[in-house]
């Protein structure tokens, strides 16, 4: 399927797999998210946590297994953390409220805030590049030109950078 | 940063590795446990009457105890990395060792008179025991922390705790061609200390370094 021509290099249909699995992620990530109390923006830093973990660990996956269990046991797995992080924060900070009002069914306004908050954390660098990669939807090449480095060395940064970017949402918890 | 966006910048880092978790696994261990070898062989060694001993059945179910330890953790483990995989039978193959440890406890206390229990259990080398398997574990401990660290144990300290016994059953296996303590009494009771030792050691940096 989709993820196995993924592993083997196929970018389009990595893209397509990401894109088709972030909605379901997002029903899952919001129905179990109401029952401990996360709200529809917290729900999404759970989907893009999920989206990190699938990404970095996709190695885990057995390709003569079905891909179901592995990324519903990822979710799991990272609910049970944003519950523990919940359970630590006593206080409900405003912007999250704020978020929660302004917010009208769309993930686009609510996520920006807390992943914004950790791209803050990178380094300008490596943030100038995810924004280009990502936000500004430019290509690894044209990124290349742009910060006048090789692709190869955009793509280490990159790589680092989403490693970063996951391992700071895990010291989010303590 | 959308979610769309955040898509993007994982597309765009699509590498595609040629490693398979278990070679890596494979390698680590490997690794981890020639290092123990060359310091055990270049410091110890194995004892002088090796090759007789290997006609004892005692000597001989030391290796079998501690061999199998190493295996089905090892299995037990592999598993336990992959999110979501089933443990299958590997959740309970470990426990062979303990069982067979149990069976050759019972048979030694029937075969031996009851004045000899006392100084086969506490042997000649106890301290040795329990300072060297756990010495002689640090580096497969370490190479199989460094595998799991690239796989997703869901369970991290349970997972580390694995590694430990995995490591303490490799490095058991090294200590006892060097032990003369054969009997099982001594076997079940300073074997075992040791590589709790060593499992409690792997459960705390399970804890610490395998969270992902």
């Amino acid at each position: 399927m989709l993820m196995r021509a993924a592993i083997a290099g196929d970018a389009a249909a990595y893209h397509r797999f990401l894109s088709a699995l972030a909605p379901v992620l997002r029903s899952v990530a919001r129905r179990n998210g109401a029952r401990i109390g996360l709200s529809d923006g917290e729900a999404e830093d759970v989907v893009q946590e999920v989206l990190l973990a699938i990404h970095l660990k996709r190695q885990t996956w057995d390709v003569d297994r079905p891909i179901g269990p592995w990324i519903m046991t990822i979710a799991r797995n990272k609910l049970v953390d944003a519950r523990r992080r919940r359970g630590s924060r006593l206080t409900l900070p405003i912007e999250d409220v704020a978020d929660f009002l302004t917010a009208e069914g769309d993930d686009g306004a609510m996520d920006r805030h807390d992943v914004d908050r950790l791209l803050e954390k990178l380094g300008e660098r490596q943030r100038d590049l995810v924004r280009s990669l990502s936000i500004e939807g430019r290509s690894v090449r044209e990124t290349a030109e742009r910060f006048n480095m090789n692709e190869g060395a955009v793509r280490v940064a990159l790589h680092r950078a989403i490693k970063t970017l996951a391992a700071l949402y895990r010291k989010d918890e303590q | 940063m959308r979610t769309d966006d955040l898509i993007h910048a994982l597309v765009a880092d699509l590498t595609v590795s040629k490693t398979r978790l278990w070679q890596l696994f494979a390698v680590a261990l490997a690794l981890g446990a020639a290092v123990s070898a060359a310091a055990f062989f270049s410091t110890m060694g194995p004892r002088a009457d090796f090759t007789q001993a290997l006609h004892t059945i005692r000597f001989v179910l030391k290796f079998v105890l501690t061999l199998s330890l190493a295996t089905t953790a090892a299995g037990l483990l592999m598993r336990l990395a992959r999110p979501g995989a089933p443990l299958g039978w590997w959740r309970w193959a470990w426990l062979a060792t303990p069982l067979m440890l149990v069976v050759a406890v019972a048979v030694e206390l029937a075969v031996i008179p009851p004045d000899s229990w006392a100084p086969r259990l506490i042997g000649v080398n106890a301290r040795y025991c329990l300072m060297l398997i756990p010495l002689l574990s640090i580096a497969p401990l370490a190479g199989i922390v460094f595998a799991l660290r690239q796989g997703a144990p869901t369970r991290p300290g349970l997972a580390g705790a694995v590694a430990g016994l995995a490591a303490g059953g490799i490095a058991a296996t090294l200590y006892a061609s060097h032990c003369t303590d054969d009997s099982p009494l001594f076997v079940a009771t300073w074997y075992s200390l040791a590589i709790g030792i060593v499992a409690l050691f792997g459960y705390v940096a399970g804890a610490r370094w395998l969270r992902w």
